[in-house]
């Protein structure tokens, strides 16, 4: 009886925090639509509701009813599995994300190892989708994804490092607290510029998205599948690209603290202010897909290996050595 | 309590299912595949017995960077086909008592440390790892791995570092006559010297030169 409760109500709680990260990477399909059409000087999507607000419900209906085709010469358990693996690491991720003090799921030690690890998981679900597909482009799409997000991985855990280096501790909530004079965002802005930039790598999004770049590849992974199959894909990238903004809002911009301690702003509960923040790096994320044309392979590759990994391991060495010199380690 | 066994069983038969299935499996690939299975439901373990450092940095380790390289490996390289020969093949069980005398070396090891854990408990605490439920053990673990064993620490990360450096070494190579696309050559392009405005005279051009 004891377990049934506790099943019930850690479910509860799962449906609490899943349905709203569905619901918003749903509205945030549109948001980036729409950003790409303003800078672009066209509408975006904007029949479907009010302002085209239930465009992305339409899409997905329209994905639901299509027929799922998989190809005779797939092979079929990898290539049904890929899409479910794509999804389901991008939503079990959020399990650790602090919405305010109290509000996080599992608050666990290892929280941002945690995230680090499932995100580095998220390679799987394009390298089996790529290859399952038993096809040329797919299959080339994918290896050029999975040495794209190896590669840049390497410099987000050592920009990881910096972060950790003045918390003391790998909990997100003690991150988040250990912000509370300053942000990260001040002290370690190189580093905040480097993440964002290894973000856009590490979830495929242009300039970097040349595992789906449509003018060589097709559409790179994906190729091969249609209907839910490739709507899962899709959305489990929109719940990556928040998820690295969700992390980037709790690594450099205070996570669910408020900018000013001030009477009006504290009424505001951290959960709005996290929101507020994952938005406007979204928003950077958006702008960027929009204005920026895409980096060529060779290109890609220089700028992870040559330029942040030793940047960001000089930056180490320097955040250390500065603690150490003006004896601001964090104490256990 | 209930819970915690059967979960601890869940995950150990499915890492020893997926052990063997390694062995067997006939496409490389799903060897791979179940491999990677392998790793994740003992990193699970990992973290079930308190020690979440360790589980953690093994998804990000071995699964995150190791077999992501296996998988590249055996995906390009075709092993499958050679594999697939090797089942179909008379001599398939030269490899067996080789692979026995690996296996049961290893087999004793475990024996020798495990027993050595169980049975002197001191063992365990000679280490000098605090174990208390105050620190976490990201924290206890750093403070015996940059204090009492540094040098080991160092001198497993030169090990690395040598390996590292030997595998570049062998594999790079200098070849003559290939066109390379200089990065630094490419952005240095100055419109003067890329574009060029010229007088057309009428119904006669101009030559260009290539």
């Amino acid at each position: 009886m004891e377990y049934i409760d506790i099943i019930f109500q850690e479910t509860y709680k799962i449906l609490f925090l899943l349905v709203p990260v569905l619901v918003s990477v749903a509205m945030i399909v549109w948001l980036d639509r729409r950003v790409w059409a303003f800078v672009q000087k066209r509408q975006g999507p904007n029949v479907v509701g009010p302002f085209g607000l239930l465009q992305s419900l339409a899409d997905a209906l329209k994905y639901i009813f299509k027929e799922i085709i998989i190809p005779a010469s797939s092979n079929k358990i990898i290539f049904i599995l890929a899409p479910i693996i794509t999804m389901t690491l991008a939503l079990i991720a959020w399990a650790v994300i602090p919405f305010s003090e109290e509000q996080v799921l599992a608050n666990i030690n290892v929280g941002i190892l945690y995230i680090f690890a499932v995100s580095s998981l998220g390679v799987y679900g394009i390298i089996m989708g790529g290859w399952a597909s038993n096809s040329k482009y797919p299959f080339l799409g994918a290896i050029r994804s999975a040495a794209q997000m190896v590669s840049y991985e390497v410099s987000i855990g050592i920009i990881i490092i910096n972060v950790l280096l003045c918390v003391g501790s790998l909990n997100l909530n003690d991150i988040v607290i250990a912000q509370k004079n300053m942000w990260f965002i001040v002290p370690l802005f190189p580093m905040f510029v480097i993440f964002f930039i290894s973000a856009l790598a590490e979830t495929n999004r242009p300039p970097f998205d040349l595992p789906e770049a449509e003018a060589e590849l097709v559409a790179g992974y994906q190729t091969e599948y249609s209907g839910m199959m490739y709507a899962m894909f899709w959305l489990g990238e929109y719940a990556n690209i928040l998820l690295m903004c969700a992390l980037g809002s709790i690594l450099f911009l205070g996570g669910w603290l408020s900018p000013i301690e001030l009477y009006p702003f504290n009424l505001i509960p951290g959960a709005v202010w996290l929101i507020f923040k994952i938005l406007f790096l979204f928003m950077l994320f958006a702008l960027v897909k929009a204005i920026v044309p895409r980096y060529r392979y060779d290109q890609l590759m220089r700028l992870g290996w040559k330029i942040f990994l030793p940047f960001s391991l000089i930056y180490v060495v320097l955040t250390a050595s500065y603690l150490f010199y003006f004896n601001l380690l964090p104490k256990i | 309590m209930i819970a915690h066994t059967i979960f601890f069983y869940v995950f150990s038969i499915i890492a020893v299912i997926s052990a063997i299935m390694v062995t067997v499996s006939k496409n490389t690939v799903h060897s791979v595949f179940f491999l990677i299975l392998d790793f994740i439901s003992i990193s699970c373990l990992f973290i079930m017995i308190g020690a979440e450092f360790l589980g953690m940095i093994m998804l990000i380790v071995y699964v995150g960077a190791v077999a992501v390289l296996f998988l590249f490996v055996v995906m390009m390289l075709n092993v499958a086909q050679q594999k697939n020969q090797w089942f179909i093949s008379k001599d398939n069980s030269k490899h067996i008592p080789v692979g026995l005398i690996i296996s049961t070396i290893i087999f004793f090891e475990l024996i020798i440390v495990i027993g050595g854990w169980k049975y002197k408990p001191d063992l365990f605490n000679a280490v000098g790892l605090n174990s208390s439920d105050e620190i976490s053990n990201t924290h206890s673990l750093g403070q015996v791995l940059y204090t009492d064993y540094i040098h080991i620490f160092q001198i497993s990360g030169m090990i690395l570092l040598i390996a590292m450096i030997g595998a570049i070494v062998l594999t790079f190579r200098q070849r003559e006559g290939v066109k390379k696309q200089s990065y630094v050559k490419q952005i240095s392009r100055e419109r003067s010297e890329g574009v060029e405005l010229l007088e057309v005279p009428s119904n006669r051009g101009i030559k260009i030169d290539d």
